[in-house]
């Protein structure tokens, strides 16, 4: 029985694309079925993210339209061959995103796939309430800083009224990744403890990926960054994220920069 | 503040501040949203059976609704035409 997971926030610029990535590529690294759907129409990046920008043929509104076969319009990953992106439109408008047609592609895509996960736009618009529509799993992405807390509060309302499980009266699984997370400032006191935000937002804890210079390498080399380095402290972050997703209890940490030793440290807080 | 901070003289920490005006935001932000439909709802609810007896200005009419933490206040204030407490009022509607 396929998952269908969203991947929203609200707030732009907090991490979906990348978490997108990084999740879907760590869950098929484990062996299951993945495909990573990018919902932004307009404005797509999961391709650019992924490394797969210059294998875009068919998009996610020509597979809506009929214009295209699923199968045209699916991207096969070349590093991880259990993983595949079905890329948002950068030419067409979201209007062509009918809810009908978002209906049957997600029905195909369950067929096929053990993972389903949509990269939401931000936002609180049609294209993101399209992407969180037939979703039974949400991963709530949020920075420890007031904007996106507020805005992933606003998400998680929209999640708890404007889903197809909502609207049946039942509930989707909601869960935050906190991203960008600085444990040295949390502790001085100048930014948010994951207390603060789970006490705040109030959903169950998925995982807490620290702020690091290796997202920013792995999407300049168009890889998920649990794909471009496995063993980075962002990377251990996600995979352990993924692997509660798939339902294995492990307990939570912050992974930290293998670079310990003074220098680390002097670096680390020179940079924050 | 530790020692250390207190040799550093660091200016007091941020994050308290963020938490708690994330919280009273928040708590305000989640009765409103969702509200306003109630309101809305309630307004004309209440305007359909005033008018049944009285002759009343959609105008004069104000519902809102006022959310504290421990009760909620939903108020009606309606403005009632000096002379318009009559019976013949109510066939007009």
């Amino acid at each position: 029985m396929a998952r269908v997971l969203v991947v929203t926030s609200g707030k732009g610029g907090v991490g979906k694309t990348t978490s997108t990535a990084a999740l879907g590529a760590a869950l098929a690294q484990s062996g299951q079925n993945v495909v990573v759907v990018d919902f932004d129409v307009g404005l797509r990046n999961l391709d650019l993210v992924m490394g797969a920008e210059r294998r875009v043929v068919y998009d996610l509104i020509n597979v809506v339209q009929g214009d295209a076969k699923l199968a045209q319009a699916l991207i096969r990953d070349k590093r991880c061959d259990t993983l595949s992106l079905l890329p948002a439109s950068q030419t067409r408008d979201k209007d062509n995103l009918t809810a009908e047609g978002v209906a049957r592609v997600m029905d195909e895509l369950r067929e096929r796939f053990d993972w389903v996960i949509c990269d939401s736009p931000a936002g609180i618009e049609r294209g993101a309430t399209l992407a969180m529509r037939h979703a039974d799993t949400a991963v709530v992405v949020t920075n420890p800083e007031v904007s996106s807390v507020r805005d992933s509060d606003r998400i998680i309302g929209l999640l708890d009224s404007k889903t197809e499980l909502a609207e049946r009266g039942e509930r989707i699984e909601k869960h935050l990744l906190l991203t960008r997370y600085d444990a040295l400032r949390a502790e001085r006191g100048d930014m948010l403890k994951v207390e603060d935000v789970l006490e705040i937002l109030s959903i169950p804890l998925l995982g807490i990926i620290p702020e690091s210079a290796d997202v920013l390498k792995a999407s300049n080399l168009g890889a998920p960054v649990t794909l471009s380095d496995a063993t980075s402290a962002p990377a251990r972050a996600y995979i352990d994220a993924a692997r509660r997703l798939s339902g294995e209890t492990i307990p939570m940490s912050v992974p930290s920069e293998r670079k310990g030793g003074l220098f680390g440290k002097l670096f680390g807080r020179r940079a924050a | 503040m530790n020692l250390l901070g207190f040799f550093q003289r660091r200016p007091p920490s941020s994050a308290p501040a963020a938490r708690e005006r994330l919280q009273v935001l928040l708590a305000h932000e989640r009765a409103t949203i969702g509200q306003s439909d109630l309101v809305a709802t309630l307004r004309e609810e209440i305007l359909a059976v005033i008018a049944k007896h009285v002759s009343i200005d959609r105008e004069k009419v104000k519902v809102t609704m006022d959310k504290r933490d421990q009760i909620s206040m939903l108020e009606v204030d309606i403005e009632l035409p000096g002379l318009a407490l009559s019976k013949e009022a109510a066939p007009a509607h």
